[in-house]
């Protein structure tokens, strides 16, 4: 016990400055943006004078970032969907020994090797409106007047320019559920499965009744992972589409880096990150919970 | 045991002093230099910054000069790096910025910059500047920096191909303009090519817009916040702009201001508003004025000239600030401005440039520049704050689309309201 006691104290001392510098420059500086968020200080020159919630008041009013939320919103909800049915719908095709597994699991993956940077000049191009994609559709002799990310229609607030963006996240992120799907289903005893099949159930029943049960930790854990990619998503539309015609595809990260850099309303960028913490928290705090829960039983 | 916490804590140390050191001995690389900061990385600009360099080391050898350059974001993110550096104590010994508000409303009135009116007056340069140009750039009766080139913003590039194939003639009135695009339209070509993936070209387009209706001096009284945006003229103005979006290309969103200036030159649109660095554009691609494009001032703003400019300013406790004067001058100086200007397609600043070394439209500029009444360009920083001009920009980004003009006017009175000088 002696020995351990020590180690421990070593242990401490060893993360220390790590923890120091993780307060200081992740919590701490949380801390100062929430101050200054309710600040005037919305001009080069520090203004601290408080205003109270004048910032969040002057943001939840603004057609721009109520679009963004709404944007949020919509590009969290298909972009899971899409990536956690398509990623299970692909792990179980090559789980179920599908031939050339190897190289499909290989191509699959591959777009994550990307960054949403290049990702998004890639998926510019095909959805530009006059050469892209819609050009390949007139070759075949229709007429393509589908905007994509440039279109403006709105269908009971989800702007159909999203899809543009849907379809390039999801591509990007569609194998890394994939594999971590195949990880899971890799994980499952042969002999669960022999034996309900010995019990007669069919591969539907199997899938419903035993994949599924089982593999239930690894899509909470995907949804989480690709919740904070989508709630916080910068770079990919920031470099595809930009905020788009009347916000059709901004988001509350544009928005930030817009009104605090190009503005100089650093009290207002202060609220934004303040309300996407707030976003990203509401998802990840349920799973740390039930995590550190799992962890103690 | 303690001998191994020892040796833990010194390596810890020792690692932690060294990154201190690091920055220390950065900050202190005192020798005979100059740090000149931009978002000029690329093309004609950055050629031309290079002119300016071998100019100033051929009068100052001993310099050495230090190029802090940050790329992307149409200056934004050179803009977040120099806040950082500015509020942080660390200013370069000079920055390009907009000069005009961009420059007073940011970093002047939150007293950054020193004053520099008396480079100007050392040197003898304080005529060489025509009058309205010293008033963009001054601020409480003090110049506070030195604009290298003036930029035109309200030039219309148009085919001359496809109007002499309807027999038509540039649009000299707003009433002209829509004369001709509705031709154009009856024959399927879009009249006017707009590229606004990034708004700001919306706003270009509009500030000419407002200029044709309400003239030089109530354009800058609306910018100074002393006429009403729900002003009749002003309304017009806003009108016309929702009636011009019915004549432009439909994939306006997805373009770059550049690809609209070339649809013009290739035909595949008639007109195009946009500053005149869209002559560099047409040159670098060889694209022959007279044949594949060619510019009138935009309808209704002939003998008006809204000029926006780069300036170089000294940020005060500028490191080397004897090395930043002797910039400054050869920024206002006639061999400066002419080493620069050619290569960035602009025209300088100064009354006297050097003709010959000008293109045919740079010329044309100079005239205009020298005779027109000039006024400060919105879209690029000259005329408002940074703030406003986000606001602004926000705006346009939903009036290009819905076109509600009411709507459109009360924003923009309400931006007015919040960010006007008081």
């Amino acid at each position: 016990m002696y020995c351990a006691k020590k180690d421990r104290r070593i242990a401490v001392l060893i993360l220390l400055p790590m923890l120091l510098v993780l307060f200081i420059f992740v919590y701490g500086f949380i801390a100062w943006s929430l101050r200054i968020s309710f600040t005037d200080w919305n001009s080069i020159l520090p203004n601290m004078t408080s205003v109270g919630f004048e910032n969040y008041q002057r943001l939840f009013s603004s057609q721009r970032f109520q679009t963004d939320i709404r944007n949020t919103i919509f590009f969290t909800l298909f972009f899971l969907v899409i990536c956690i049915v398509g990623g299970f719908f692909l792990s179980y095709l090559l789980y179920s020994k599908l031939r050339g597994e190897s190289f499909l699991r290989t191509i699959y993956l591959f777009p994550l090797s990307l960054s949403f940077v290049v990702t998004g000049v890639l998926w510019r191009w095909i959805f530009s409106p006059e050469v892209g994609i819609n050009s390949l559709f007139r070759m075949m002799g229709f007429e393509a007047t589908f905007g994509w990310f440039t279109s403006t229609y709105s269908i009971g607030g989800f702007n159909v320019a999203l899809i543009a963006l849907i379809i390039a996240a999801s591509w990007q992120y569609l194998g890394y559920t994939m594999a971590m799907f195949l990880a899971g289903l890799r994980g499952i005893p042969d002999q669960l499965i022999e034996s309900a099949q010995i019990d007669g159930a069919g591969e539907l029943a199997i899938t419903w009744y035993i994949i599924l049960p089982l593999i239930k930790p690894i899509t909470f854990s995907a949804m989480i992972v690709l919740g904070h990619i989508s709630l916080k998503i910068f770079d990919l539309a920031y470099v595809m589409t930009g905020k788009g015609p009347a916000f059709v595809t901004d988001f509350p990260g544009l928005f930030m880096f817009e009104t605090t850099f190009r503005g100089n309303h650093y009290a207002e960028g202060a609220a934004i990150s303040i309300i996407m913490l707030i976003l990203v928290a509401v998802v990840i705090v349920p799973y740390l919970i039930s995590t550190l829960r799992g962890d103690s039983e | 045991m303690k001998k191994r916490i020892m040796v833990g804590l010194l390596v810890a140390l020792m690692a932690t002093t060294m990154i201190f050191a690091q920055g220390t001995s950065d900050a202190k690389a005192e020798s005979n230099t100059l740090e000149i900061f931009s978002w000029w990385t690329a093309g004609g600009e950055a050629d031309g910054l290079e002119a300016m360099y071998n100019e100033f080391h051929r009068q100052y050898p001993g310099i050495e000069i230090i190029n802090a350059t940050v790329a992307g974001g149409a200056g934004t993110n050179a803009k977040a790096v120099l806040a950082t550096r500015m509020q942080g104590g660390n200013p370069p010994d000079s920055f390009q910025v907009h000069a005009g508000h961009e420059l007073i409303d940011t970093w002047v009135v939150s007293g950054f910059m020193e004053p520099v009116t008396f480079v100007l007056e050392d040197a003898g340069y304080m005529d060489k500047f025509p009058e309205d140009v010293i008033d963009i750039i001054s601020y409480e009766g003090e110049v506070y920096s030195i604009p290298v080139n003036i930029h035109r913003s309200n030039v219309m590039w148009y085919s001359p191909k496809l109007f002499a194939r309807f027999n038509l003639q540039p649009p000299k009135t707003m009433a002209d303009f829509f004369r001709v695009a509705e031709v154009f339209k009856a024959n399927g070509i879009p009249a006017l090519a707009l590229g606004d993936n990034e708004i700001w070209a919306a706003t270009h387009l509009l500030e000419s817009v407002i200029l044709a209706h309400t003239g030089p001096d109530k354009y800058n009284a609306l910018w100074e916040g002393n006429v009403m945006w729900n002003d009749a003229q002003v309304r017009s103005a806003l009108n016309d702009f929702a009636k011009m979006m019915g004549y432009i290309n439909r994939d306006h969103a997805a373009l770059a201001n550049m690809d609209a200036a070339g649809y013009v030159a290739e035909g595949k649109a008639a007109m195009n508003v946009m500053g005149d660095w869209a002559a560099g554009y047409y040159y670098s691609q060889g694209f022959k004025q007279g044949e594949d494009w060619d510019w009138v001032p935009t309808p209704g703003t002939s003998g008006n000239f809204i000029m926006l400019s780069d300036s170089f300013g000294l940020p005060k406790n500028a490191p080397n600030r004897d090395n930043v004067i002797k910039w400054l001058t050869l920024c206002a100086s006639k061999e400066g401005q002419d080493a620069f200007n050619p290569i960035k397609g602009s025209i300088p600043s100064r009354i006297d440039g050097d003709r010959s070394k000008y293109d045919r439209y740079l010329n044309a500029a100079m005239d205009d520049f020298a005779s027109n009444a000039i006024v400060p360009s919105v879209a690029h920083g000259a005329a408002i704050s940074e703030p406003w001009l986000t606001r602004i920009n926000d705006i346009m980004s939903v009036f290009v689309t819905d076109l509600n003009v009411d709507k459109a006017i009360t924003e923009f009175q309400a931006a007015a309201d919040r960010y006007a000088p008081k």
